[in-house]
């Protein structure tokens, strides 16, 4: 089943065709990468799937409901989570206030008036986020503030922030971007967990050829703002018009 | 205890001590004494202000402290509180309570709509937003609104009102159900000499309420809430988090502090101005909070307190009293200590206060707070693990 649905999308940004017709399924319960060189429109459509951006014509249906026209956080409340090439994160709380932010979001929507019992009376937030951070391994570090954390850590917090809302959709923007070596195979290693324990729909957009084959069931490739193929990894590895338009540069 | 922790609890209950016993506390010097006159704080009338004006940045410290958008307008809320105030006075009686309760109601509408707009923006187009908003006030209960703010002459009771809750024998000044506010009991105790003042007493009732208000708001999830936004704004939309009711409740919260603060002058001295409201104002608010510590909870306090100490202390010294203090070094050296220290005092208490302010920003970014912080620990070495709390909730 088809859990986000894009089709016919466009976006001009003045005389630049930024994304031209774009159809695009993601099945439910699948890892699903868009790649494409730069400028192929990637991100543009990433901020589509937010609420950042507004097509100027064309459809986007999560779960069978319009994101278009919706606010970032009316999106995230309909479930679907998004992790930044730089980890957005709250650098001047703590680990564990990072955490408990979103179950509050989680819990009590986009707003409530909750200005009189202390946070630490909340005794099922404080052990829902306890657990979370527990998961990826960062139980020890929770009183740090985040500002203070490694780069891979802030990564893994921010995963903790998006999983601990059990999310139905799950947007990675180039998560191991500017990573080194090391940390770019524990991100990958961490999204593989992640998925064999929780079974989250993702979809990721990634220049790391590496990162996408290692965690892809479904590609899709983007040039100039068009999808060009979309198929499993084996065989986009081999397609003819993939290798002219992209990894013809960049041999795998 | 009360629903604070045990830090907080204790912090609290210092400030309950010390608002009540502060009659005592700020007369250490017998009252005939040179250094009695001079440097005595505890007489009602400046006590009153400690306290006013701590409620004051109270308020303005849940907006600027938690969520980091900088109000350079508030004054505006205190003087629309003043205003609703002495209009209670006027058409109601002197009671203070319907006075001190319409206060905080109508700064609180007007917090919303100047909210409202105001928070469409952030950072410095905020801080202009509300600076434009509180200067349009001032204008307008200048000149525009005299019929409402009496314009230059200010807004008082006149024989002539309404009063129509005012029965015979009722005091003739704003009282507490029969309890005078200007009502004082003295107590002589060798060459101290101690008021105990009833409007004193009722503002700092009302300071304690919201100093416990302000810490259970900065400790819920709101307040954490609030922390977030100052933090990372992209961060709070993404996890599904509106920023806007939350920042418009933390300003109107805010608001209402302010015009309580406005309530409370007026319930002291029964008249108000539109000066109350003019931007420099609402630029003493701000260097308030910072001199003390934003962002902690008893800083703000800290910061009013000191603010109006030297803007009555300092600015009461002059050449006759410099002079009698160096009397006993060579007068050469007495003309020249005084010739220094003149432009400093009197009306040049500005310049002390801005040099202590300049000084603080560049040596304690943390403010007062932080001061007493390392103070603290130059003196508790063996104390580390309390230190190292500190560090876990900055917001002390």
């Amino acid at each position: 089943m088809s859990i986000l649905e894009v089709k016919g999308v466009n976006k001009r940004f003045g005389g630049l065709q930024a994304l031209g017709d774009v159809n695009l399924s993601v099945q439910e319960n699948t890892v699903h990468a868009i790649i494409g060189p730069n400028g192929a429109g990637k991100s543009t459509l990433l901020n589509v799937l937010v609420g950042k951006l507004i097509p100027d014509s064309g459809s986007v249906m999560f779960d069978g409901q319009s994101v278009l026209g919706r606010k970032p956080h009316e999106i995230a409340q309909m479930g679907i989570s998004r992790v930044f090439q730089t980890p957005e994160i709250f650098s001047d709380l703590s680990v564990m206030e990072n955490v408990i932010i979103p179950c509050f979001a989680k819990r009590d929507g986009a707003f409530r008036m909750h200005g009189i019992e202390s946070v630490a009376s909340e005794a099922g937030i404080t052990e829902q986020a306890e657990k979370m951070l527990d998961e990826v391994n960062m139980l020890d570090k929770r009183h740090m503030t985040a500002s203070s954390l490694s780069r891979g850590d802030k990564r893994r917090l921010e995963m903790a922030m998006c999983l601990v809302q059990e999310p139905r959709l799950l947007l990675l923007d180039e998560p191991t971007a500017g990573m080194a070596r090391a940390d770019t195979e524990n991100t990958i290693q961490l999204l593989k967990d992640i998925r064999k324990q929780r079974g989250i729909t993702m979809a990721i957009i990634e220049h790391d050829m590496n990162v996408v084959f290692s965690l892809a069931e479904r590609i899709t490739v983007l040039a100039q703002g068009t999808p060009l193929v979309e198929d499993t990894p084996d065989k986009i590895k081999d397609h003819p018009k993939v290798r002219e338009a992209y990894l013809g540069e960049a041999q795998v | 205890m009360l629903g604070l922790n045990s830090r907080d609890f204790k912090l609290f209950a210092i400030v309950c001590i010390m608002a009540l016993v502060a009659p005592i506390l700020l007369n250490p010097f017998p009252t005939d004494s040179a250094l009695g006159q001079s440097f005595n704080a505890g007489y009602p009338a400046l006590m009153q202000r400690f306290v006013i004006f701590g409620i004051l940045a109270i308020g303005f410290n849940i907006l600027f402290g938690l969520t980091g958008y900088l109000s350079f307008g508030h004054a505006a809320f205190l003087g629309m509180g003043s205003y609703a105030a002495v209009w209670m006075f006027k058409l109601l009686s002197y009671n203070v309570l319907p006075a001190i309760v319409l206060s905080v109601i109508v700064a609180g509408i007007f917090a919303v709509v100047i909210g409202y707009v105001s928070l469409r923006r952030s950072g410095i187009y905020f801080s202009i937003l509300t600076l434009a908003f509180a200067q349009m006030s001032y204008q307008l209960a200048y000149s525009v609104f005299t019929p409402i703010t009496n314009g230059e002459t200010g807004l008082q009771v006149y024989n002539a009102d309404p009063q129509i809750l005012m029965s015979p024998g009722d005091p003739t000044s704003p009282h507490l159900f029969g309890i005078t506010m200007n009502g004082q009991t003295q107590v002589d105790m060798g060459g101290w000499s101690f008021v105990f003042q009833n409007g004193y007493y009722l503002a700092a009732l009302f300071l304690i309420a919201s100093f416990y208000l302000s810490i259970r708001i900065f400790r819920s999830p709101m307040g954490l809430m609030l922390r977030a936004i100052k933090s990372n704004q992209t961060r709070m939309s993404y996890v599904g988090l509106n920023t806007k009711p939350y920042m418009l409740a933390a300003f109107v919260i805010s608001g209402m502090y302010a015009g309580l603060a406005g309530g409370l002058l007026a319930a002291m001295d029964p008249l108000t101005g539109a000066e109350r409201m003019f931007w420099t104002a609402s630029g003493e608010i701000v260097v308030m909070a910072i001199l003390g510590g934003v962002g902690t909870l008893i800083g703000p306090v800290l910061g009013a307190g000191l603010i109006k100490y030297l803007e009555n202390i300092v600015s009461k010294i002059n050449d006759g009293i410099l002079h009698s203090w160096f009397s006993f070094l060579p007068d050469w050296l007495d003309n020249l200590l005084v010739t220094v220290i003149h432009p400093f005092i009197g009306k040049g208490w500005h310049l002390t206060l801005g040099l202590l302010f300049m000084a603080v920003v560049i040596f304690l970014p943390g403010g007062l707070v932080q001061g007493g912080q390392k103070i603290m620990g130059l003196f508790g070495r063996n104390k580390k693990s309390d230190a190292k709390d500190g560090a876990k909730t900055p917001a002390e």
